[in-house]
This record gives structure tokens, C-alpha cells and sequence, in this order.
């Protein structure tokens, strides 16, 4: 073998490089395709919600603390009425209540399944909450409406239908979701953390509410974020039982709105480039906008409530 | 495993490649999209359609009377599907839309069938759903609060009613729900509750209620002494042509207005005996 | 004694939790299944859907939705499969990447019926799919990727990099050591991840109501060829789904028996879940011991 043979084949690209290559472009295709569709669902949510703004010279402070939503009248002062208050404490009140129902649950079913008894667990528990994800929400709005409405009505008065309704189905909703989320969170907690704990004595409670919990915060903290922008965009099941009065909710069993119920109702009754229209898509970029601002603050929290 | 990757990227492509290119399906077909109340109605004629005539299909959507009247409007299909006159839709350019009214619908009050009310006058109507009035025993019910339901703003059946019935008053917040089929269940289940809906939707759940001591019958729709009712609108960009043509002919046919138009309720065109303009103006039909 | 009395209290309380969650699914799916079954038939699971009359079945809505899932499965699971390899193995670590992953979370949370529009303006409008199974499939891809690829990126995170050392050690470039050792000890997670799409996708009723469309061409099932419009393959004719079916009987139906027909239809759905949970499960073993020499799952 000369030289020049040597050379060669120590500067051409061996064939693991050329691999490596071929696999770094492949996944960067997949994620920039992702980026491509994430960014053009931006976009269009975007180009279509400011609409409102620019063409149709809604004030945003207005449109933000208004109380009346019905884009087709004009007030007092000839502006339109797209006050979308009621829907956005709505979409807050349910989000909220279910998440805060919702997190111990998830918790303490997530703990069972990774600390106490991951047989069972495995056996019983996932593939329940598995299939839970798998009902599809006009199921849930409906067993919601024949069974949770009337509940709701039976023990706490009014027509059953409002936040406290919503909150319930959304409760049953997110909890999958975030149950398995943590289970995620719980198992890439290294084993010698545990070890480390028992072998100190500690019992296996004080394991997993000193050690594992600790450890694993950062991570329930993202699977309960992830279970309310679920709540915070769930459209089918919620407007069955929340009964879509556009009216700043006095309490938990009145009749309320969320953004999405709203959204869904008057997609198809309003006109592609009406002011309805276009009001309704401000909705949706609310719907996109809020997830990120609570995504942002609690992920603040979560930084600094983690184990140092 | 990477084998595998590449067989199902590869197939993927394809897939988009091959429907990417628009080939050429055998056989004809023409879109109607649009009211979700007459969805059910232009399904049952185009299937009807396609038997009598292999090959040539009628493919039916729903999404809103606002869905049908944006799409035909930038014609993007070949029949959009309103429950009202597309003057009436704001957004709408009616200027080259061709009206084709295939069918007339009812609406009509109903209530729990516990609220023992059996007439309402179009006044009390009215005041229920603005707000003034708010218990059943202001009208000789029992003592229970009125429950308002409404349907979603811009739903062909709320404005058929709010014209009729509100005649220019505004109603108050209250429920809404944007489908028939819901509105039926919450009356049926919720005590003291009230809404409106279309006559072919009416069942055992829930009771109607005579309006000025009229009862919601198609009899008394057809002589316009039921106030309460709209045309269902077929609307096409341009006149239309070739398969559009043959379908809008064979859905304003004799069989079709009997077989499939009056079983589902609606109440055929040609039974009307007055017709109704868009300003309300009401003439008699002579045969 | 106080940490142990608190370790029993505990445990107790964490039984209980679990027990109260299988306690509502239990509820739920009887519910489903008592009030539905009884009205499932062979004739209900074959027969054609009727418009108006009574004795309807669903044969053609539980086609369109297998299809429909293969379908958005096939474009789906590669990509999100690419962009989590890419998210996890070589993305920099730097403030671009965190973005990248924010939004996807985002949109993970936008309302369905936002995916269904901007299907249908894009898809069905723009590209002129029309109202088809392709603009559907896309549509639930949109729907689907963002929670797909977060849980294939965390499958794979959850690797011990010591597997990976293994890998490179053995003189396996990266992209090699991905998916001969990483990607195969992630299985379990990415199968349950897709269990967890495909249940989503079955159960998707909002965003293919624009794309996919709420009624099918009469099929013909002797015409297999996918360029004939009546042909069941066609993936350019308009599909109903079954979750599609079960809204629209409950929205504007006017079959006299949709109460039945759509309990029917929500028991045979959640029997179709539970069966794909089942199948993906099993597959998923049998590929995990296949692609990885453990016999039995960790």
C-alpha cells in the first residue's frame, strides 16, 4: 500500500461519519419540519387574532376587561362588543380548580405506582390511565352532562351547569395525562438516591416525601403545566357542562364560558373575515398566548423551589 | 430498526408525492358544505342521487351556515348550505350568489315537559328570553325559576327566532349551546327550562308550547299562521352548471320534496301555500 | 415510632388514591359499556349508517377510523420519532432549543378545533385536498406531533448516558449508537406514547370535522383500487369518523334512535381503544425482547 492510498483513506470520511451525518440530517428534516408546522400554526393563529386590532380597531385594553362579548352589536360608543373577561376567568377558574384537584391524585397514583407497588402498577394502574386518554371527550361531555350536571344540581343547588361541573370533567380529564407525566418524572430519580435515603434509616415514606418528591420536582411541576394547558384547551367536553353564559361567573355553580367553548360555538356560524370572526380568533391566540405565560411563570417557581 | 425508519419515510412521501399530484379520479363528484341542520336532509338526497346515478356523487359537509356562505362566496365549493339568506350574514357579498330554497322549517318554543304552560303569547315569549319575566308562575306555571337556553350567536335557528319572536329586543345572557341535539337533552333534563327549536327535532323529551294560541303544526306553517319559520337555502356562485345543475333539479323534485324532504319534517317547497320575501313581506301562492 | 406511624398513614393514603382512580374508570367504562352494548350487533358493526331513519350501523365510520389512524400514524410517529433523536441527541443546549421545546409544549394545548381550521384552510383550501382522509391525516398529525415527540424525547432522556458510552466505546458513531442502543432501551416509552396518540387520534372528534368531513361517498368495498372515488383505500374522498359519528348524531341528528346509537358507538370506540392498547402493548414487548435481548420488561 502506498502513501497516497493511505492518505486517502485516512481523509475520506469513514463510513461512521458518513452515518452520523446521514442521521443528524434525517432527525434535523423531522424537527425542522416540526418547527416549520409549530411556527405556521403561529402565524396564522396570529395573522387572524390581530385582526381584530389592526383592521377592525378593537382596543386591546377593551377587548381584554370588556364584559360584553357580542361582536355583532356596537356599544355606547359605536365600538363593538368583544369583551372577552368572562371567558378568559372562566378558562382560568376551571383550569385552575381541576389542576389543583387534580395534582394529588396524580401525585399520590404516581408514587403507587413507582415507589409502593410498581406491580400493580404496571398491571393495573397505566394500562387504566392509558385507556382514560383513549375515551374521546364527546364521551366525557356526555357522561358529564347525565351524570355529573345532575349531581351538581342535586347537592349544590342552581342548573347544575357551571364551573364546579366543569371542573369535575376536566379533573378526570387531565388526570391521565399528568399521572403519567409524573410517573415519567419519578422514575429519573437515580435508584441510589433511594438507597441512599433507606440506608440512613429513613422509612420509606420519609424516602419519598424527603427524597424522591424533592428530586423529581422540576419534573411533576412540568407534568401539571402540561395537564393544564390539556384543561386550558379542552373544548367538547367543557362547553357541554359549563353552560356558555357569557357572564362574569359569581360563583361556582352559575352558568360560565371559557375561551374554547366560546370559540368552538361561533366558528361555524360567523363568516371567514368578519369582525365575529376575527374576534374569535383573537380568542385563540389568548388560548395560545396564556399557556406560554404560565408555562414561563411556574417553570420560574419551579427553579426556585427545587433541591439545591 | 433503521430499515424500517426508511421504508415508512419513504412511504410517507409517497403517499404525500401521489396525493400531491391530483390524479385523476374516475367518477364525478361536487361539494355541498355548510348548515349542519340541513346536512342531514342533502346527505339522504345525494345518497338517493348516487344510486339513481352511478358515478356522480355528492359529498355533504356541515360546519355552519358562516362556513357554507364564506366558502361559496370564494368558491371553493359548489354548493354552500345556509339556514339564512345570505344578505342576512354580515361578510357575505350576496351580489353573485344564486338563492335555490329547497325546504321550509318550523321553529317552535319547547319546554320541560313538567312546566304545565301549554300557551305562550309572543309577548311573554319575548319577555321570558330578554329577562323580565323569570318564574314560571307569572304565566300560570308552577313555582320554578325559568330556565333560559339559548342557541349560539349567528345560528340560523336563534335568528329565526329573534326575528320573530324578540322582534328587535335584545336577550339577555344567558346558556347557549351551539347544536339542536344538545339543547334537546338540557330541556328535557333541567327543570324550568325553556328553548326553541326546529320542527323535525321535536320528540317525546320535550314539549312544545302553542304561540297566541297557535299550535307549531306544518299546516299552520304552510298558511304562514305559525310565524315562526325559515327557508333553508341552497346557494350556488353563478347559476349552476353541469352535475350542480342536475343535483339542485332532482333535490326540488316531486320525489325527493315528498320521499326525503317531508319524512324528515322539513315541510317541502311546493306545499307552502304563501311565500315569505326577505323583508318579511308575505304574498299568497296561486296554483 | 412517629416516621413509622406516618409511613402506614402514608401508604394507606396512597392505596386509597390509587384505588379511588381505578374506582372511576371502572365507573366510567361501565357506564360506556352498560349503556352501549346492548345495542351492538353485528348488523350495527357492519351495517351502513342511515341519515334519518332508525336501524343505522357504523361499519363505514369504524373503517374510516382505522384507516384514518394508520394513515396519520404513518406520517406521524417517523417525525415525531426524527425531531425527539434531534431534540434530545444533538440539539445545543441554548436558549433556541428551550424555545423550540416551549412552543411545541404550546401547541400541544391549542384547542382542537384551531388545528381543524387551520386543516381545513391550509389542507383542505390551500393545498385543494378538499375534504378528504389526507387533510384529516395531516390535521391529527398537527394535533399529534407536539405530544409525540415530547414523550419520544423524554423516553430517550431517560436513557442513562453509560448506555451511550457503551455505544462509543464499541466504536458506533452516534447517529448508530441512537438507534441500535438508545432507541430500542426507549421503546417502552415511545410505545407508550404512541398508545397514548393513537388513543387521542381515535377519540379526535373537533379537528376532523373541517378536514376529514362529517359523511362518506356510499364506499364500494369490491373496488379496492384507491384511484376510484367510491373505492374504501381512496385517500382523497371525504371520511366520518366514529368519534365524528357520535358527535354529529348528538349535535344535528335526527335519527329517532341516536341515544342508542350513540351509546352503542362509545362502547364499541373504548372497546377499539382498549384492543389497540392491547395490541401495542403486546408488539411493543415482543419488538423491546426482540431489538434488545431482555426477556422481560423492566
Amino acid at each position: 500500500m502506498n502513501n497516497d492510498e493511505i492518505r486517502a483513506s485516512l481523509l475520506k470520511r469513514s463510513r461512521a461519519s458518513k452515518n452520523e451525518i446521514f442521521g443528524k440530517v434525517i432527525s434535523g428534516i423531522c424537527i425542522t419540519i416540526i418547527i416549520g408546522v409549530v411556527v405556521s400554526i403561529f402565524y396564522f393563529v396570529a395573522s387572524k387574532g390581530l385582526a381584530t386590532f389592526f383592521t377592525d380597531k378593537v382596543n386591546l385594553w377593551k377587548f381584554l376587561t370588556g364584559t360584553v362579548w357580542n361582536p355583532s352589536t356596537n356599544d355606547a360608543q359605536g365600538d363593538p362588543q368583544v369583551g372577552a373577561l368572562p371567558m378568559i376567568v372562566g378558562s382560568f377558574s376551571v383550569t385552575f380548580l381541576a389542576a389543583i384537584v387534580a395534582t394529588p391524585f396524580a401525585i399520590g397514583a404516581a408514587v403507587f405506582m413507582t415507589e409502593i407497588s410498581p406491580k400493580l402498577g404496571k398491571r393495573v394502574l397505566q394500562p387504566v390511565i392509558e385507556l382514560l386518554v383513549g375515551i374521546p371527550s364527546v364521551v366525557y361531555g356526555f357522561i358529564g352532562l347525565s351524570v355529573v350536571v345532575p349531581f351538581v344540581r342535586r347537592t349544590f343547588g342552581g342548573s347544575g351547569f357551571g364551573i364546579l361541573s366543569g371542573t369535575f370533567v376536566l379533573f378526570v380529564m387531565i388526570l391521565p395525562t399528568v399521572t403519567s407525566m409524573t410517573v415519567d418524572a419519578l422514575n429519573s430519580v437515580p435508584r441510589n438516591y433511594r438507597e441512599a435515603s433507606l440506608a440512613l434509616g429513613a422509612t420509606r415514606w420519609q424516602t419519598i416525601y424527603k427524597v424522591v418528591l424533592r428530586a423529581s420536582v422540576s419534573g411533576i411541576i412540568t407534568a401539571v403545566v402540561f395537564g393544564m394547558s390539556r384543561a386550558f384547551g379542552e373544548a367538547l367536553a367543557v362547553q357541554m357542562v359549563i353552560g356558555n353564559a357569557m357572564l362574569l361567573p359569581g360563583n361556582l355553580i352559575s352558568p360560565a364560558s371559557t375561551l374554547t367553548s366560546v370559540l368552538t360555538m361561533g366558528m361555524g356560524n360567523s363568516v371567514m373575515g368578519s369582525l365575529s370572526n376575527n374576534a374569535l380568533w383573537s380568542l385563540a391566540l389568548l388560548l395560545l398566548i396564556m399557556p406560554l405565560v404560565f408555562n414561563i411563570l411556574i417553570r420560574w417557581i419551579g427553579k426556585r423551589g427545587a433541591m439545591h | 430498526m433503521k430499515k424500517r425508519l426508511i421504508a415508512l419515510l419513504g412511504l410517507t412521501s409517497l403517499l404525500v408525492i401521489l396525493s400531491g399530484c391530483q390524479l385523476k379520479q374516475t367518477g364525478e363528484s361536487i361539494t355541498a358544505v355548510g348548515s349542519s341542520a340541513l346536512q342531514p336532509l342533502v346527505e339522504a338526497a345525494g345518497d338517493r342521487f348516487t344510486e339513481d346515478n352511478p358515478g356522480q356523487f355528492i359529498n355533504v359537509q356541515g360546519g355552519g351556515s358562516g362556513t357554507g356562505l364564506s366558502q361559496i362566496q370564494a368558491a371553493s365549493v359548489e354548493i354552500g348550505n345556509s339556514d339564512l339568506y345570505a344578505e342576512q350574514k354580515s361578510g357575505i357579498d350576496p351580489k353573485d350568489l344564486v338563492d335555490h330554497k329547497v325546504a321550509v322549517v318550523g321553529v317552535t318554543p319547547v319546554v320541560n315537559p313538567e312546566i304545565s304552560v301549554k300557551n305562550l303569547s309572543t309577548d311573554q315569549l319575548a319577555k321570558i328570553f330578554s329577562g323580565d319575566i323569570t318564574n314560571w308562575n307569572k304565566l300560570g306555571g308552577p313555582n320554578q325559576k325559568i330556565v333560559v337556553i339559548n342557541r349560539a350567536q349567528g345560528s340560523g335557528t336563534r335568528d329565526t327566532f329573534e326575528r320573530w319572536v324578540m322582534k328587535g329586543r335584545s336577550t339577555m345572557q344567558a346558556q347557549e349551546q351551539d347544536s339542536t341535539g344538545m339543547v334537546r337533552q338540557i330541556v328535557a333534563s333541567t327543570p324550568g327550562a325553556i328553548s326553541y327549536m326546529a320542527f323535525p327535532y321535536v320528540d317525546k323529551t320535550v314539549k312544545t308550547v302553542n304561540v297566541d294560541n297557535v299550535t307549531p303544526t306544518d299546516k299552520n306553517v304552510q298558511i304562514n299562521k305559525w310565524k315562526i319559520w325559515s327557508y333553508e337555502h341552497m346557494y350556488t356562485n353563478g347559476k349552476p352548471t353541469g352535475l350542480t345543475a342536475k343535483f339542485m333539479t332532482y333535490i326540488l323534485s316531486d320525489t325527493i320534496q315528498d320521499e326525503i324532504v317531508g319524512e324528515m319534517g322539513y315541510i317541502p317547497i311546493k306545499d307552502m301555500k304563501v311565500s315569505r320575501t326577505l323583508a318579511g313581506k308575505v304574498a299568497t301562492i296561486n296554483e | 415510632m412517629t416516621a413509622r406511624k406516618w409511613d402506614k398513614v402514608a401508604t394507606t393514603v396512597l392505596y386509597l388514591i390509587s384505588i379511588f382512580i381505578i374506582f372511576v374508570l371502572a365507573f366510567l367504562l361501565l357506564y360506556i359499556l352498560i349503556s352501549g352494548l346492548p345495542h351492538v350487533s353485528w348488523h350495527f358493526i357492519t351495517g351502513r349508517s342511515s341519515s334519518f331513519e332508525a336501524g343505522g350501523g357504523i361499519g363505514v365510520q369504524l373503517f374510516n377510523s382505522i384507516y384514518l389512524l394508520v394513515l396519520a400514524m404513518i406520517i406521524s410517529v417517523p417525525l415525531s420519532l426524527g425531531a425527539g433523536i434531534y431534540l434530545s441527541e444533538y440539539a445545543p443546549k441554548n436558549w433556541v432549543t428551550s424555545l423550540i421545546r416551549n412552543a411545541i409544549e404550546v401547541l400541544s394545548s391549542l384547542p382542537s378545533v384551531v388545528v381543524g381550521l387551520f386543516g381545513f384552510l391550509v389542507f383542505s383550501i390551500n393545498f385543494k385536498f378538499g375534504f378528504s382522509i389526507l387533510s384529516g391525516a395531516l390535521a391529527l398529525t398537527v394535533f399529534n406531533l407536539p405530544l409525540l415527540t415530547r414523550k419520544v424525547e423524554d423516553s430517550l432522556q431517560a436513557i442513562h448516558y453509560t448506555q451511550r458510552e457503551a455505544g462509543y466505546a464499541l466504536g458506533l458513531s452516534r447517529w448508530e449508537t441512537v438507534i441500535h442502543v438508545v432507541v430500542p432501551a426507549a421503546l417502552p416509552g415511545i410505545i407508550t406514547g404512541m398508545i397514548l396518540g393513537m388513543g387521542r387520534i381515535f377519540g379526535e372528534a373537533a379537528a376532523l370535522i373541517y378536514t376529514a368531513g362529517q359523511s362518506s361517498p356510499p364506499l364500494d368495498f369490491s373496488n379496492w383500487n384507491p384511484m376510484y372515488i367510491a373505492s374504501p383505500l381512496n385517500p382523497m374522498r371525504s371520511a366520518e369518523t366514529l368519534a365524528v359519528h357520535i358527535w354529529k348524531i348528538n349535535s344535528e341528528g335526527i335519527i329517532p334512535d341516536a341515544t342508542q346509537v350513540s351509546a352503542a358507538s362509545s362502547a364499541v370506540l373504548v372497546l377499539f381503544v382498549l384492543l389497540l392498547n392491547l395490541a401495542a402493548r403486546y408488539v411493543g414487548n415482543r419488538l423491546y425482547g426482540r431489538l434488545t435481548g431482555v426477556k422481560e420488561r423492566k
